[in-house]
């Protein structure tokens, strides 16, 4: 038993003990549940971290998401979308660096980047990575069997909230502005036979307490539905606030440590991964606390591996600029095994 | 002592199997198996990269050792076979320790499609060591398919709670006598392993434990020693634990006259 200070036995967390504990501010709790977090993801993952990185094969998009520098009609950002020619560099100049598990980004426009198109470029980078996820639009589930069958291991969808109302005002045209055909997505995966599904919400969005809970009750449903399914989360916080009309709510480091090891403890199989929009500093600390998959030497920018550019225009700043090599050898510091090979796809093997 | 494990008519002195899983480095990993005299350690297919030269699981396993891959990842009796086949064809062998779990949160052992895989697999001559839940039925079937050896496991993988599972694992020692009876998941400390032998299992496989202790060596070398000392009680035919005391002098001996 691991009932510590609060009473609330840490080894075996209900959603209500996780809203109690959401409700408190109190640094003794956090204590506990940093340690807590970290022992059951050294018993569950020992001390690895897997390695990825983005790919970004488009950036067109039909939605207006207020808070997204890709929105649809903006006008800061070049579009482009890479050829197959194109893909197959990028993903060399990518391997090249050592990466084996990549995430493909199409950008959300199935005009510009049809389910077709995806799935090639995943066969593509099939050749490359021996582990290929994408972060694509929502799919319909023949679709995602299309991209299982094509060599696809995981699928990343994030539905940024789960406030309806704040929702709706958020999105504020596009395919995108359908909550529920979003929201119901990761049955389709699920049942189109990928295996990984990484879900999250953009933290920043809304209060954040309610949306952890949705998330968590969501996950844990699908969980006992698909008990083969294997679910990654990510807690990606909005960093570019470019105006303050939509009322973002900043979440602290407190917040997101509290949110992390909550999400180790009541998911302790469960993938938790954390992007380069964070700095290095908070991404060399929060590694004890239950995250197992870490982005390194990231490009948010289409063809970023082929051409390195000076600037970053990419979807989100890019905070922690290192290498490669240079994550690898801080887990190494670190008494982490940086684990590069951790798949081996044999559906079209 | 001459006391050897044999399975599938390979000899091995050390009853103590390693996983390769989870150390915070290779180097710390190859150690430990040295430290700790295993024979067999198993790799899991998901985790060798050849391309990788550098640092390839596979170039820190010391040789002599047996390597049983592991099919970490299959969810059916499909994906179990496809994996041993892809570790046969790329040359590491054709000893398979076969996992297959379909449930994300748990990581339980999926008994009949184990039961499936294992057939195939041993028809087609691999050396096949299933990974499953502890069920006497289960462990004959996986006999009869042609199981090398059959692994229950203590309790849940990675849960150090140790031997949750023993009166199920006893009824398996008791009655399946073909193939040895290998403990495999849940071992949480050496005297967890020491059970385990004491009470009669064949080998015990750890991973989580020694890999996770600040000195993965010496950890194993402890779980090593826990195997040994197990084993030579269980031969020794150490005596049972009882309820009351039992006085070293008879009772009741003044009634036969001898």
């Amino acid at each position: 038993m691991n009932k510590g200070l609060s009473g609330i036995d840490l080894a075996h967390l209900t959603i209500d003990d996780i809203r109690r504990i959401f409700s408190y501010d109190d640094r003794g709790l956090l204590e506990e549940m940093a340690h807590a977090a970290r022992e059951l993801t050294r018993r569950q993952f020992g001390r690895t971290i897997s390695l990825y990185a983005p790919l970004y094969i488009a950036n067109y998009c039909q939605n207006e998401c207020v808070y997204c520098g890709f929105h649809a009609s903006s006008k800061i950002i070049p579009r482009s979308k890479l050829a197959m020619d194109e893909i197959d560099r990028e993903c060399a100049a990518l391997a090249a660096t050592g990466i084996r598990s990549c995430l493909i980004l199409t950008g959300e426009s199935r005009f510009h980047s049809s389910p077709q198109y995806i799935r090639d470029a995943c066969i593509i980078a099939g050749r490359y990575f021996p582990y290929v996820a994408v972060e694509v639009y929502p799919l319909e589930e023949h679709e995602y069997r299309e991209l299982y069958l094509a060599g696809v291991d995981g699928v990343t969808l994030y539905q940024e909230t789960y406030d309806r109302a704040r929702y709706d005002e958020l999105h504020l045209t596009g395919p995108k502005k359908v909550y529920d055909y979003r929201v119901q997505a990761p049955d389709r995966i699920a049942r189109s036979g990928i295996r990984h599904i990484s879900m999250g919400v953009l933290l920043g969005l809304t209060d954040w307490h309610q949306d952890i809970i949705a998330l968590f009750e969501h996950v844990r449903h699908l969980e006992r539905a698909y008990p083969g399914v294997e679910f990654g989360l990510a807690f990606p916080r909005l960093r570019r606030v470019i105006d303050d009309e939509h009322h973002y709510i900043e979440v602290s480091d407190r917040e997101m440590v509290k949110i992390m090891c909550a999400a180790r403890l009541f998911f302790p199989r469960a993938g938790i991964s954390i992007s380069t929009r964070e700095t290095p500093e908070f991404r060399d600390r929060i590694i004890e606390f239950g995250v197992t998959k870490m982005s390194a030497g990231s490009s948010t920018r289409v063809g970023g591996y082929v051409e390195r550019a000076e600037y970053d225009d990419g979807q989100f700043q890019v905070f922690d600029p290192r290498s490669f090599d240079e994550v690898k050898a801080m887990l190494v510091a670190k008494g982490f095994d940086p684990v590069v090979t951790d798949w081996r796809n044999i559906v079209n093997s | 002592m001459e006391d050897k494990l044999i399975v599938a008519g390979r000899e091995f002195t050390s009853r103590f199997f390693l996983g390769t899983g989870k150390f915070g480095s290779k180097a710390a990993m190859k150690q430990a198996i040295i430290a700790s005299g295993s024979q067999l350690v198993t790799v899991a297919l998901r985790r060798i990269d050849l391309e990788e030269t550098d640092e390839n699981i596979l170039s820190f396993i010391p040789e002599n050792t047996t390597i049983m891959v592991n099919t970490s990842g299959a969810r059916n009796s499909d994906e179990a076979v496809r994996i041993a086949r892809i570790a046969k064809e790329a040359g590491y062998g054709d000893w398979i320790k076969i996992e297959v779990i379909n449930d994300s949160r748990y990581l339980l052992p999926d008994n009949q499609e184990t039961i499936k895989a294992t057939k195939i697999l041993s028809s087609e001559g691999f050396v096949v060591l299933p990974y499953m839940n502890p069920d006497l039925y289960v462990a004959k079937a996986l006999v009869d398919a042609g199981a090398a050896a059959v692994m229950p496991l203590g309790s849940l993988i990675g849960s150090n709670q140790g031997l949750k599972m023993r009166a199920l694992i006893e009824v398996l020692i008791e009655e399946v006598t073909e193939v040895p009876i290998v403990v495999d998941a849940g071992i949480g400390r050496p005297s967890h392993a020491a059970e385990a032998m004491e009470i009669g299992a064949d080998a015990v496989l750890a991973n989580t434990a020694v890999a996770d202790a600040e000195d993965p060596p010496l950890m194993a070398v402890a779980f090593a020693r826990g195997v040994e000392a197990g084993r030579m009680a269980y031969l020794a035919k150490m005596g049972q634990e009882r309820a009351i005391a039992r006085a070293s002098s008879p009772l009741t001996g003044f009634l036969y006259n001898e």
